[in-house]
């Protein structure tokens, strides 16, 4: 395949089974730096396994997995991956409903994971204008001392990409992120993440076309496990294949 | 950076806490010592050790409090970091006796000369000096639950899978300490203590030592534990808690969040275990029974887990009602702590389910006694002390079911309800709520 | 003298007035006895030969006796007799009909001696009645006995007895009391070889003594081929002995099945722990004693069937305790499995607490069947009935389960339920129900668990508590969802404990297993078998 240097993400050939099932079959994607690629296809195609996979929630059978064109996420946990600068947002939203807004920003900060360096952390003035900040871009800065639990669905969507912020990840990982949200929302998330893949690559797995569309980026769509079709929105929406098996006529 | 986080330890709540410790730890010695008896303020002698128990089993609940309460680690063992601590002061307590005991043998202990031993065994050297003996009390426990841990986080057992092979640990521990030939005294145990730093360990003024020196240790935990739950460290148990594999994609190694968690545990549970030994006495292998271990997380429970002072009330709470039920034979005072349990759960869950305990409390003497009549013709009340596992039985599964908060819990919402932001913590998630399963995990039907 | 024809008087009088032939004939033989106490070394030997020839059964012991030395003659009466000292005096008994015949002291009456060459005699007479009896009992202990005194004058004898004989077990034996007095006498080489080779085939304990025994007198040529023959020996013995271990290890793995199968289910289908198993174990075990106490008051003709009837008592009522269990208590604590734990642990105390109140902290005695009783040997194995019927049970109820979680419409929506509790909801399948039942069905397949342990561990309030670890340890070991992890881990931890056992001693051997499980959790975090893929993982 292509060349690995200079990439962001390389996934090439890779493939994982349960139980006999071919979750992901020689599956190959790349993603440049500050580069936006929107994943779209049916339920089952493997989005959120393919997510597992760079996250390193799940060990592929075979292929390779790079980042940043030479470190193999294949051989690494989750959370040495997550302190490489890989943030991912579920597709479920899942931040800590029993604290509150703030201290879940506290935590994400990009700061000494060890647990010695969080037992004696005391937050800095910049720490504290950074989170303020972020809970602005976020628009929650009027709750910052409401438990997450508290939030609405659209909210806590918002306070988790906050979090992916506030972790300062050189390639995000973005499931379904408008999913329950109000029309100008999904608007607002839209720009945002744009504003974000200006300066790092993210990767958006997304149902709704119409956000797709707002997004404007390269598209990638995937099928039973690999990839079926790329290109732009229209190239992509206009293929047979893609008709076919996932838009529908 | 350290005092910075002592100073964070200290908040309010904290601080009311060390300080009624202290007042404790110097209040009971001299109401015992310089009150002259006879007066109704002096506190009788036999009473000291005994509330020093239950300052040992409240360190003991706070320990499993930090586990399991702000780290979601459901332990079923730790009794056997308090039994090991205990053991490594036992030890230092039996070379103490020296030459005073039954066969005068100024190495072996008793329990030695009398299994034939010819020499002392290796692990037993070292202590007869008390900072060997001190720091053993501290590294056993540490240094297991450092091996425990790091193989079972590391490896991801977690839930119901954890709380059962911390259970197989103790229990194997139990069986283990029961053979002779382990050479920590057997069945019986270490006992006869004769002397501790010098001085007589059964004299009344050791006696107020050890007791102000339990409550200081609990105030010591308080404050140990306070600063981790308050530090960002102690945000990241929470979070671990409720969200382990989330936490895990923060970046935070949460094998060893939990690993330091329990480890501080177990280490703080083994000083209460060696305060607890020349206390009580005895120390032997029944402190490892699985069942031990288990009532310290409903003495967790019932005074509320996820908070500091929660599990120091309900340790004692719990062992007081014990106390009443199987020394004591009055009717009336255990009718008492009844009645008030189910005013508890009243307030905190509703009437019905206060009736509900009442209804149970009382169908279980009446039942009783009815059986009694149909078999003998007379109507008779069980004995009190027969009624105790009932009423353990019972407070596990009300607890459990109407009272997930615990006693703290309840004074909480009762605050709140006071208060403006009634709204806001009402609606605050309880780790209950949490457990029921918020761990992030991808919709299956993607 | 007086004494003896006083004593001919009384006899002829009885013999004349005794009306039926067989009194005759009893007290023939009753005089024929006594015969044994009169004159000389001769005299006894024709008394001796004259009571061979009756054939009577009765005639080994008494000339076994004779040979022993605890033959006397009661000086007062001149009768024969039994004594076997006991304290200071002797207890008579009478040889003829087995009757008591009060005491006396050593004094009052009299050895009947028997010289070597007598001794001899006896020993051969009683051989041959023996050996040739129609009786296959007293010619396998007649053998036996040959074989521990390895006469070399009983060589011929038993060479006629070999030829007669018919059934295998009893030839066996000859042949090796045979193989052994060859041994001893001074056969020529070759005959002594064979007879080693043929102890040696023996291959139990015994053999491997008489050959130790004979080893120190062998001529030195033949040394070497008893060497190897008791090494042979071992080996054999040291199969068998691991072969009876395994059996053990089989027979407990049954019985840890048993405990274990009930809390599999329900840890597999409701993802929580159920502290009380045992006690609906111990429940089981109880329901079989009332049961047993109704039968024996109101049908005891039908004691033996107590069991059958205790079976589908104690599922039932375990079962509906269960369901009264998941409905007053679990059902409001699902999603909270380690509240479920704690809320199960202390019901489980209340119920061991109510057994007490109802039926006392001490063990109840539960009598097993006659078909349970005893034990029978294969080969070198030594297999106790009870034992047997607890593997067959096992594996039946193993074999039932299977069924109705493969067969039947609950068990369809049971495992449904095990892999995906939403989805399996979402498909209309009521899971509130689903649960009660699976619970109902845990409880009751522990309820039988406790019917096959009351016939071999103490039926008492406790008996739960020394099952529940082990159970949590098979299901953990087994993972869950899955019957075959089970039986898989029973298996392993059952025949691991006593395979270990020997070696370490038991409680040892325990420890050593529960750390072997801790250290395979590390492992295989979820178990031997656990489900994989997306939706299982937490």
């Amino acid at each position: 395949m292509a060349d690995k240097t200079g990439t962001m993400l390389y996934l090439d050939g890779v493939s994982v089974s349960f139980d006999g099932f071919k979750a992901i079959n020689k599956l190959s994607i790349i993603v440049h730096p500050a580069e936006m690629l929107a994943i779209i296809g049916p339920n089952g195609a493997g989005k959120t396994t393919m997510m597992d996979i760079i996250t390193g929630k799940t060990r592929p059978d075979d292929g390779e997995v790079l980042f940043d064109g030479r470190t193999d996420l294949t051989k690494l946990d989750e959370a040495a991956i997550a302190n490489l600068g890989i943030g991912r947002k579920f597709q479920k939203p899942t931040v800590f409903e029993s604290q509150t807004v703030w201290d879940n920003l506290v935590m994400a900060l990009r700061k000494p994971r060890g647990v010695f360096s969080a037992l004696f952390y005391s937050m800095s003035a910049d720490d504290e204008a950074r989170i303020t900040e972020i809970l602005d871009t976020v628009r929650l800065l009027n709750r910052k001392d409401d438990f997450a639990a508290n939030l609405s669905h659209g909210q806590k969507q918002w306070l988790e990409i906050g979090m992916l912020l506030a972790q300062d990840p050189k390639l995000l990982l973005v499931d379904e992120p408008v999913a329950g949200m109000t029309d100008s929302e999904t608007v607002e998330t839209a720009k945002l993440l744009k504003e974000i893949a200006k300066t790092r690559s993210v990767v958006v797995v997304e149902h709704d076309m119409s956000f797709v569309r707002d997004l404007g980026s390269r598209v990638t769509c995937l099928a039973e496990g690999s990839v079926l079709a790329e290109g732009t929105l229209d190239q992509v929406s206009a293929n047979p294949v893609v008709i076919e098996r996932y838009l529908g006529r | 950076m350290i005092t910075q986080l002592i100073l964070r330890a200290l908040d309010k709540k904290a601080i009311w806490l060390v300080a009624v410790l202290a007042v404790i730890a110097i209040g009971v010695p001299v109401l015992n010592l310089v009150v002259p008896e006879g007066n109704p303020l002096h506190i009788p002698n036999y009473a000291v050790p005994l509330f020093g128990k239950y300052l040992n089993y409240a360190m003991l609940a706070l320990a499993l409090d930090l586990v399991w309460g702000y780290c979601g680690i459901l332990s079923l063992g730790h009794a056997a970091f308090f039994a090991l601590g205990a053991y490594a002061m036992g030890m230092y307590l039996m070379r103490q006796i020296g030459a005073r005991g039954v066969y005068a043998n100024p190495t072996l202990p008793d329990f030695m000369v009398f299994l034939n031993y010819k020499e002392l065994p290796w692990f037993w050297n070292g202590f007869d000096m008390w900072w060997f003996a001190f720091a053993m009390v501290l590294i056993v426990p540490g240094l297991l639950a450092f091996v425990f841990g790091f193989l079972a986080f590391r490896s991801r057992v977690t839930g119901v899978y954890l709380s059962i092979i911390t259970q197989a640990m103790t229990y194997a521990l139990l069986l283990a300490f029961f053979r002779n030939d382990l050479g920590f005294g057997g069945n019986n145990g270490l006992t006869d203590f004769k002397d501790i730093l010098g001085v007589n360990v059964q004299a009344a003024t050791t006696r107020a030592a050890l007791f102000a020196a339990s409550a200081f240790a609990l105030a010591l935990a308080v404050v140990i534990c306070s600063a981790i739950v308050n530090s960002k460290l102690g945000k990241v148990m929470v979070a671990v808690r409720d969200a382990e594999s989330r936490t895990r994609f923060l970046g935070y190694r949460v094998d060893n969040v939990k690993l330091f968690a329990f480890v501080v545990s177990a280490v703080l549970a083994g000083i209460a275990g060696a305060l607890y030994a020349p206390q009580v006495g005895i120390i032997n292998p029944s402190e490892f029974e699985p069942g031990n271990s288990i009532e310290v997380v409903i003495w967790t429970a019932v005074g509320g887990r996820g908070t500091i002072v929660g599990p120091i009330i309900g340790a004692i709470v719990v062992n007081l009602t014990k106390s009443i039920f199987t020394s004591g034979s009055s009717y009336i005072a255990a009718g008492l702590v009844i009645l008030i349990f189910s005013g508890i759960v009243a307030v905190a869950s509703g009437w019905t389910k206060g009736l509900i305990v009442i209804a149970a409390s009382i169908a279980i003497p009446v039942l009783y006694g009815l059986y009694q009549l149909a078999l003998y013709g007379s109507f008779k009340l069980p004995a009190l002390s027969d009624v105790w596992l009932y009423a353990l039985g019972g407070l596990f599964i009300f607890t459990t079911l109407f009272l997930p908060k615990g006693i703290v819990g309840l004074i909480a919402q009762w605050r709140t309800m006071t208060t403006k932001r009634e709204q806001h913590d009402r609606n605050a998630p309880s780790p209950a709520d949490v457990e029921a399963g918020v761990d992030p995990q991808p919709n299956p039907a993607e | 003298m007086t004494n003896r024809i006083l004593r001919l008087i009384a006899v002829l009088f009885a013999l004349a007035l005794s009306p039926l032939p067989a009194l005759a004939q009893a007290n023939d033989f009753a005089v024929m006895v006594q015969a044994l106490g009169q004159g000389g070394f001769p005299d006894r030997e024709a008394a001796m030969n004259a009571l061979v020839a009756t054939g009577d059964e009765r005639v080994p012991p008494i000339l076994q006796a004779m040979s022993d030395g605890t033959l006397y003659l009661r000086k007062s009466d001149q009768r024969v007799l039994f004594a076997a000292k006991s304290g200071s005096e002797f207890k008579l008994t009478d040889p003829v009909d087995g009757s008591d015949a009060g005491t006396a002291v050593s004094a009052d009456i009299e050895k009947i001696k028997v010289n070597n060459g007598l001794r001899g005699k006896i020993r051969t007479a009683i051989g041959t009645m023996t050996l040739l009896s129609p009786d296959s009992a007293s010619r396998l202990s007649a053998a036996q006995s040959i074989l521990k005194n390895a006469d070399p004058a009983m060589l011929p004898l038993l060479d006629s007895a070999l030829a007669a004989e018919t059934d295998p077990k009893i030839k066996s034996t000859m042949d090796l009391a045979r193989a052994v007095i060859v041994l001893k006498s001074d056969a020529v080489l070759d005959d002594k070889r064979a007879a080693v080779d043929t102890i040696a085939a023996h291959g139990d304990q015994a053999a491997q003594t008489v050959l130790v025994n004979a080893l120190a007198a062998a001529p030195d040529e033949l040394k070497p081929v008893i060497q190897t023959g008791i090494d042979a020996i071992g080996r054999n013995l040291q199969l068998w002995q691991v072969a009876q271990n395994l059996l053990y290890g089989v027979s407990l793995s049954s019985v840890l099945l048993l405990a274990a199968i009930g809390l599999s289910i329900t840890f597999g289908v409701m993802g929580i722990i159920n502290m009380a198993h045992g006690e609906m174990v111990m429940l089981g075990a109880y329901t079989t004693f009332v049961v047993q106490e109704l039968i024996r008051n109101f049908a005891p003709g039908l004691m033996d069937y107590s069991l059958a009837f205790a079976v589908p008592a104690a599922f039932l009522f375990t079962a509906l305790v269960g369901i009264a269990i998941e409905r007053g208590i679990i059902r409001w604590l699902y999603g909270r499995p380690l509240e479920t734990l704690l809320a199960t642990w202390g019901l489980s105390l209340a119920l061991q607490q109510v057994v007490r109140t109802l039926f006392g902290p001490t063990n109840q005695m539960v009598s097993p069947p006659s078909w349970m009783t005893g034990a029978f040997d294969v080969g070198g194995l030594s297999i106790t009935w009870n034992r047997l019927w607890i593997v067959v049970f096992a594996i039946a109820v193993f074999a039932i389960l299977q069924l109705v979680l493969n067969r039947t419409a609950l068990g369809l929506q049971m495992r449904a339920v095990t892999q995906n509790r939403r989805m399996a909801s979402s498909m209309g399948i009521r899971t509130p129900f689903v649960d009660a039942m699976t619970f109902g069905l845990g409880s009751g397949v522990a309820g039988m668990a406790g019917v096959a342990l009351s016939q071999i561990d103490n039926v008492s309030p406790n008996l739960g508590q020394g099952y529940i670890i082990d159970s949590f340890m098979v299901v953990v070991f087994g993972g869950v969802g899955n019957l075959w992890g089970t039986l898989i881990g029973a298996l392993m931890l059952g025949v691991g404990n006593k395979l270990l056992e020997p070696q370490f001693g038991a409680v040892l051997g325990k420890i050593i297993i529960l750390v072997l499980i801790i250290l395979f959790i590390q492992w295989r975090p979820r178990g031997l078998f656990a489900l994989k893929g997306r939706s299982i993982e937490q």
